[in-house]
């Protein structure tokens, strides 16, 4: 337990000695797409080669540390989960990739006893081989500065994190600063909140601070549910302590004694980590009463989710701390004065957090050099979809669609064209290439009716039909609605039934202008986000592909071929010899012709069953 | 309450919380992982416990989609219906594993109790995509086969037991 400030800094002062004897360190990748990689066998058979062969294996930072100690250790996830197991060894700064348990031993044989680079393990591309991790395209073209030690550190342990510089944004907020300076330096960054919104984190911060009453709290929203984002938990496993750092530093601020972070149930790996992360803080006195003998106290508590989107919404999310259905609220009440137990609290969420260390650090000055002016700093996406890299990605605002899907993400995968891509998930709208050039920021993308939201960007390519992407997030929401009020949970039924029928073959005309219709009144009568944004995707898609709804409805026809009730059978009159077999096959007398003539088939009557394609001999017959 | 419910291990958990209200959430995720599921029976005595109506325990164990008052499997299977996995083709996935299992939209868990399958809307592992967990162990880039070949693995484990 450390009792004051020297004792923290010679703390840190032995950290920094053990982390730099270690002259090598291996670092397996422990994020929960390499670990499902089989990355945790990897570890540990690297581990048994290495002690086989007589080296001296440091799992952790010694306190006593050995001149040739080599360092092995579990990092978060580094965002390339595509490639994974991966396995990085410094100081060189090489990423093997797709690692197999057989691989170990050659990687303890060559790379570990003798420094050699084992190339067939190096990222590959076009017959281009990147041996550094830093010169690979998906990570050259990328600023990381929330990521930053994603992948690069031990993430189940405090003293590596002390010693590359963690908690020294926390020393000086209790040492150095005045909590006036704090949310000063915090409003002067003009850091705004990474979950959706994109409020100016400074101004909740100083509001949270005005208030009387007490106790107050920060509460971190670790509840990302917008499907196809995982930058939260990628932030979560892989550097905990940063965020951690992030909220004690809110609590100095704005005067607050306890801390909550809601976690979503699905990431378990995560709950792990902030566990350990949390006990390891208060263990050494980071945590607690009296702190370092400021005065200042603070102490952690973890929620798990229990399986509600709706828990994002910050009332509903507060609700479900205090152990009731996941409920948002009338606003007002903020939750800057009436928020968690009704007390005044700061809530954001695992990226903001993420961002604060940096900026207490190295100023705001520093913070508003990157990015643009409205929106500075970085932002965390998450690529999926059709597109070659998918993985988590960090870049400057500002950044364009266009270089982050084909720079950084590669391009497309196969041979699909770029159609559209979704951006901030259920929430969220489309951009198609006309906005391929245009800057990703809050402001901007609020222009062309978009956001942000977390940072999902899911890629879709030609033969993705954008009705049917309209219908599924639609199913998603309303499956989510929580009930509350009725234009979220009747108007989204509503507007999924008409997606549904649309899809399904069985669209009216007027079905357009009924949906934009209850668009326009769900957004603007719901009462939180969840609904209020509802609509976007469907909205979005209808103002990008219209002519996509016009098809399905009058043409009764998917142009991206996708959907499978409007599919057509049709048979080639050139290849068609007349053998009738077809027709006898149908069990629904779909088909006509007479025998040695080209037969066709009556698309009212068939169920696209497919017989027909498996009866003809002479591949006449084809799906389009 | 059922005199022949072993209260035990919800008293344990529900002690360990400090008999908290606002507990309540973690105390039915505990109790949850001991059973599988919620026995209806631990209502009463959770009202009883932490001074709280039946209904209103009641009505957070039905809020949220993770609680279940029905047994569950040995192994539960959740198959992500992700946007990322999604258009990775993670349909034909479910539909296999439900056909082999003989389970449906309907019906989520074999009558041996060994199978539970349900959807999730995302486990975060999009990189990977398709996914599936099997008791949150994560399966990456699953296809139908892969799937039908898990399960074989499943029943072996579950024969050899």
């Amino acid at each position: 337990m450390l009792k004051n400030i020297e004792e923290l800094k010679a703390y840190r002062e032995a950290a920094v000695v053990a982390y730099g004897a270690q002259a090598e360190k291996i670092i397996v990748c422990a994020g929960t797409g390499c670990v499902a990689g089989g990355s945790l066998k990897i570890y540990d058979r690297l581990k048994s080669l290495m002690e086989e062969k007589g080296l001296h294996v440091a799992v952790e930072l010694e306190v006593d540390p050995h001149d040739e100690s080599v360092g092995l250790k579990k990092s978060g996830c580094h965002g390339f989960c595509e490639m994974g197991p991966l396995v990085r060894i410094d100081p060189q700064g090489w990423l093997y990739t797709k690692v197999k348990i057989d691989d170990c031993e050659e990687i303890v044989e060559k790379t570990i006893c003798k420094g050699e680079h084992i190339e067939r393990l190096a990222y590959n591309k076009c017959d281009c081989i990147y041996k550094k991790q830093d010169e690979i395209p998906f990570y050259a073209r990328q600023t990381r500065l929330v990521l930053e030690h994603c992948g690069k550190i031990d993430a189940t342990s405090i003293r590596e994190y002390i010693a590359i510089g963690g908690y020294t944004a926390y020393e000086k907020a209790l040492f150095e600063m005045t909590a006036d300076d704090i949310v000063g330096e915090i409003s002067k960054s003009a850091l705004r909140g990474r979950g959706g919104g994109g409020f100016p984190m400074g101004k909740k911060w100083e509001q949270v601070k005005r208030q009387k009453a007490l106790p107050k709290y920060v509460v971190c929203n670790g509840d990302e549910g917008d499907p196809g984002a995982f930058m939260d938990r990628s932030i979560m496993e892989g550097d905990p302590h940063r965020m951690l750092e992030g909220m004690m530093i809110a609590g100095i601020a704005t005067g607050a004694s306890e801390g909550y972070i809601y976690v979503r149930a699905e990431y378990p790996l995560a709950v792990d980590r902030l566990r350990t992360a949390i006990a390891q803080a208060e263990e050494l006195g980071l945590l607690g009463d009296n702190i370092l003998g400021t005065g200042f106290s603070f102490h952690m508590h973890i929620n798990r989710g229990a399986g509600a989107f709706v828990c994002g919404e910050g009332s509903a999310l507060t609700a479900s701390i205090e152990g009731k259905r996941g409920f948002p609220r009338v606003k007002p009440p903020r939750t800057v004065e009436n928020g968690l137990f009704d007390k005044p609290t700061v809530l954001n969420n695992v990226e903001t957090f993420a961002n604060v260390a940096e900026i207490i650090r190295k100023g705001a000055d520093w913070y508003l050099g990157i990015g643009t002016e409205t929106s500075p700093g970085t932002k965390a996406f998450a690529l999926t979809g059709n597109i070659s890299n998918t993985g988590l990605i960090e870049v400057p605002m500002g950044t364009t669609l266009r270089e982050i899907i084909f720079d950084i993400g590669g391009g497309m995968r196969g041979d699909g064209e770029f159609k559209a891509v979704q951006i901030g998930g259920p929430s969220g709208a489309c951009l198609t290439k006309e906005h391929l050039d245009m800057p990703l920021d809050f402001d901007t993308l609020k222009k062309v009716g978009a956001m942000i939201g977390s940072g999902g960007l899911v890629v879709m390519d030609d033969k993705t039909c954008m009705v049917e992407v309209a219908r599924f997030f639609m199913n998603f929401t309303q499956n989510e609605s929580c009930g509350k009020c009725v234009p979220c949970r009747e108007g989204t039924k509503r507007m999924l039934e008409i997606l549904e029928r649309i899809v399904a073959g069985q669209g009216k005309d007027g079905d357009i202008e009924l949906l934009l219709e209850l668009a326009d009144t769900i957004s603007n009568t719901a009462l939180c986000g969840l609904g209020k944004s509802a609509p976007n995707p469907v909205v979005s898609t209808i103002k990008n592909f219209r002519s996509e709804y016009e098809a399905h409805i009058y043409d009764k026809r998917c142009p991206a071929g996708a959907c499978q009730k409007l599919k057509r059978i049709v048979i080639d009159p050139e290849l068609c010899k007349g053998c009738t077999k077809c027709a006898r096959q149908c069990p629904v007398g779909a088909i006509n012709g007479k025998v040695k003539e080209a037969h066709s088939i009556d698309l009212n009557k068939c169920i696209r069953c497919g017989s027909c394609i498996t009866a003809c001999a002479f591949h006449a017959i084809k799906e389009e | 309450m059922n005199a022949q419910f072993d209260y035990a291990v919800v008293d344990q958990i529900v002690e360990a919380h400090d008999c908290k209200q606002s507990g309540i959430i973690a105390i039915l995720q505990e109790i949850q992982e001991h059973y599988h599921y919620l026995p209806r029976d631990i209502f009463p005595r959770l009202a009883e416990k932490l001074d709280m109506s039946e209904a209103e325990i009641y009505s957070v164990a039905t809020f949220y989609e993770n609680f279940s008052l029905e047994p569950k499997g040995k192994y539960v299977i959740k198959i992500c219906d992700g946007t990322a996995c999604h258009v990775r083709r993670s349909v034909p996935i479910l539909e296999r594993i439900r056909a082999e299992l003989g389970l449906s939209a309907s019906k989520h868990t074999t009558d041996d109790l060994m199978f539970t399958v349900e959807t999730v809307s995302c486990l975060g592992a999009c990189g990977l995509a398709p996914v599936l967990t099997v008791n949150d162990i994560v399966h990456p880039a699953m296809t139908p086969d892969k799937a039908s070949a898990l399960l074989k693995e499943l029943k072996e484990e579950i024969a050899n037991a």
